[in-house]
């Protein structure tokens, strides 16, 4: 083999070594890059088709009050004040419930029901949203209006945020019905955070003489902190992209209501009302930048949970 | 001592709550499965339910398997893109997964499966309904596609990564190239947890609604026309539910029992098959 090349020395080729080409590397890493040339793309076209209400009203559609398809003046705030509302509503609700099933879920003992609760919550997540929607509209608007929303404007109704009149499709029914559909995933990741706590850490606690509880609150829940605050931000993301279980619920109503009884509109549930029949230039790109508004935010919140959730992970794994 | 009993009490009464919150937590979610039943079942069972197509309110005998096949077209064409990219895409992470170019696939991959679905809707609509000024199915298995696209590659990813480091590394020792290594000896032996990743993105896909909202649109007719407006389960379930008629809400909810019904078999189904690998992976 080597008779090929000259035996001297000095015509050995000087410079960097030749490359080897993996070919398989670069197809692959090809096809591979369909991911990010997707993400990439969505937020150039979004911004391509919201352009002329960008360039029309500027950053100020960011903070304009005001949605009127008539005049064609638009402003994103009913909306986004909506999302934000009904999303902190709903991680209000799903968190301390979350993190109660997912410790009764990491608890050792009875393997077998456990099991079965935890496999049940993890199936839940998988039930499409428009499921939960249509249930939400028959069943838990009517339920949530005469045994939750009444008594309590009847009785703390002179705080304005909980004052009546209230309705079926308002802010409280979208939040709860986003609490229920996010609590599968609160609880199955802050369930693994919890279960990774290690082992001797709450052995030498309840070793001190701590009850399950001081255990618990002083031990277990600290060390999953960052974990299980990954979790919420994650399921935070889901709810605020959330889209037909709410617009089943909200009342779409494009204005600020004083009460979360009220009906109101969110994000992505105005879109996917109104989106069809948006006529003209200016309605329909107003519509389009309320999606990237939307994406933007959910990219944020999405990669700082991701953030948290690795980092606890490295550091659990120490 | 009072002190002793004070704490043996909050502990008792914590434990007590987390246990009421976590019943709590259970009686919507059973109720949620109840309802789709006790509501669902009794339409999907009507006569004519699965093989008609839509009636008019008052004409009996309306059904939905216009919305059967279409969502199973529409489905079918997204899995046919996003499944063979994604596998792939996961093949790479696994393979190449250190260098920086690998940590934006993965990067990227994360942060797609939380990107509101109603903005991939919005997506294919400027990509493909906009220049074609009409409505068709194949931009509603775009937007789908890109929804399945990150769940089949993190799949992938972690199924490709628990086969042990032997067969790779016996396989490289019979002096076999990387890629054949990979594609037959690697990839087949992982094929239960690629099944499974790609089984759940298809289940996914299947209950979403927003993506197809503007683009496959829905359709009252029978159509198996990709160019055109195709009919969906789920957007029966949200168009159907929101009308003031007792026949078009039966619609919705036999709808959603089928949607349910279909999404939990699939998850049970990829459970199965990923319980077997990972016996067999143990007894290897």
């Amino acid at each position: 083999m080597a008779a090929a090349v000259d035996s001297t020395t000095d015509d050995l080729p000087v410079g960097p070594a030749p490359r080897i080409v993996d070919r398989y590397r670069r197809i692959t890493a090809f096809v591979g890059g369909v991911a990010p040339v997707a993400l990439f793309l969505i937020v150039l076209v979004l911004v391509q088709q919201a352009w002329p209400t960008i360039t029309k009203f500027g950053p100020a559609f960011l903070f304009h009050n005001n949605w009127n398809q008539v005049t064609l003046d638009f402003g994103a705030i009913p909306f986004i004040y909506g999302t934000v509302v009904t999303s902190a509503i709903a991680i209000a609700i799903a968190l301390p419930v979350g993190v109660a099933v997912s410790l009764v879920l990491a608890e050792p003992g009875a393997q077998g029901i456990r099991g079965a609760i935890g496999t049940g919550i993890e199936l839940l997540a998988a039930i499409p949203s428009v499921v939960y929607g249509i249930w939400a509209l028959f069943v838990l608007a009517p339920f949530s209006l005469k045994y939750l929303e009444t008594p309590i404007t009847e009785h703390l109704g002179f705080i304005g945020f909980l004052a009546g009149p209230d309705r079926q499709a308002s802010f409280f029914t979208a939040s709860l019905v986003l609490a229920i559909m996010i609590l599968p995933t609160l609880a199955a990741i802050s369930r693994d955070v919890i279960r990774a706590v290690p082992r001797g850490l709450r052995e030498s606690s309840v070793a001190l003489g701590a009850t399950w509880w001081e255990m618990t609150w002083r031990v277990v829940l600290p060390t999953a902190r960052a974990g299980i605050f990954g979790a919420t931000i994650l399921a935070l993301g889901r709810a605020l992209g959330e889209t037909v279980a709410v617009t089943m619920v909200i009342g779409n109503r494009p204005e600020i209501p004083p009460s979360i009884f009220q009906p109101g509109y969110t994000l992505a549930s105005v879109i996917a009302n109104e989106f069809n029949e948006a006529t003209g230039v200016i309605y329909t790109s107003a519509l389009v930048e309320l999606g990237l508004v939307l994406i933007l935010v959910t990219l944020t919140v999405n990669l700082l949970a991701l953030l948290l959730v690795r980092s606890t992970n490295a550091r659990m794994a120490i | 001592m009072n002190r002793n009993l004070w704490r043996r009490f909050t502990s008792t009464a914590a434990l007590g709550i987390i246990y009421g919150l976590t019943a709590l937590a259970l009686v919507p979610l059973a109720l949620v499965l109840w309802y789709t039943v006790s509501r669902g079942f009794p339409a999907a069972t009507h006569p004519g339910f699965l093989t008609n197509v839509y009636r008019p309110v008052g004409i009996p005998g309306a059904g939905i398997s216009h919305a059967i096949v279409g969502t199973g077209i529409i489905v079918a064409m997204a899995s046919l893109i996003a499944i063979p990219i994604g596998v792939i895409g996961g093949i790479y992470l696994a393979e190449y997964g250190h260098g920086r170019w690998a940590g934006w696939v993965r990067l990227a991959s994360d942060v797609l499966v939380g990107t509101p679905s109603i903005a991939l809707g919005l997506f294919a609509y400027a990509l493909l309904v906009l220049p074609a000024r009409h409505f068709s199915a194949v931009s509603g298995s775009i937007a789908l596609s890109i929804l399945m696209l990150p769940v089949v590659v993190r799949t992938t990813e972690s199924a490709v990564a628990l086969i042990p480091a032997g067969l790779r590394e016996s396989g490289l020792a019979l002096g076999l190239p990387r890629w054949r290594v990979s594609l037959q000896l690697i990839l087949p032996a992982a094929t239960a947890g690629v099944v499974t990743g790609a089984l759940l993105a298809v289940a996914r896909a299947a209950g979403e609604t927003a993506p197809l909202l503007f683009t496959s649109f829905g359709n009252n007719l029978f159509s198996t026309d990709p160019t055109h407006e195709m009919a969906a389960l789920p957007l029966i379930v949200f168009r159907y539910a929101l009308t003031p008629y007792k026949e078009l809400q039966d619609l919705a909810w036999g709808s959603a029992f089928v949607l349910v019904t279909l999404v939990l078999f699939v998850n049970l189904a990829s459970r199965w098959v990923l319980r077997r690998q990972l016996r067999m992976a143990a007894s290897l």
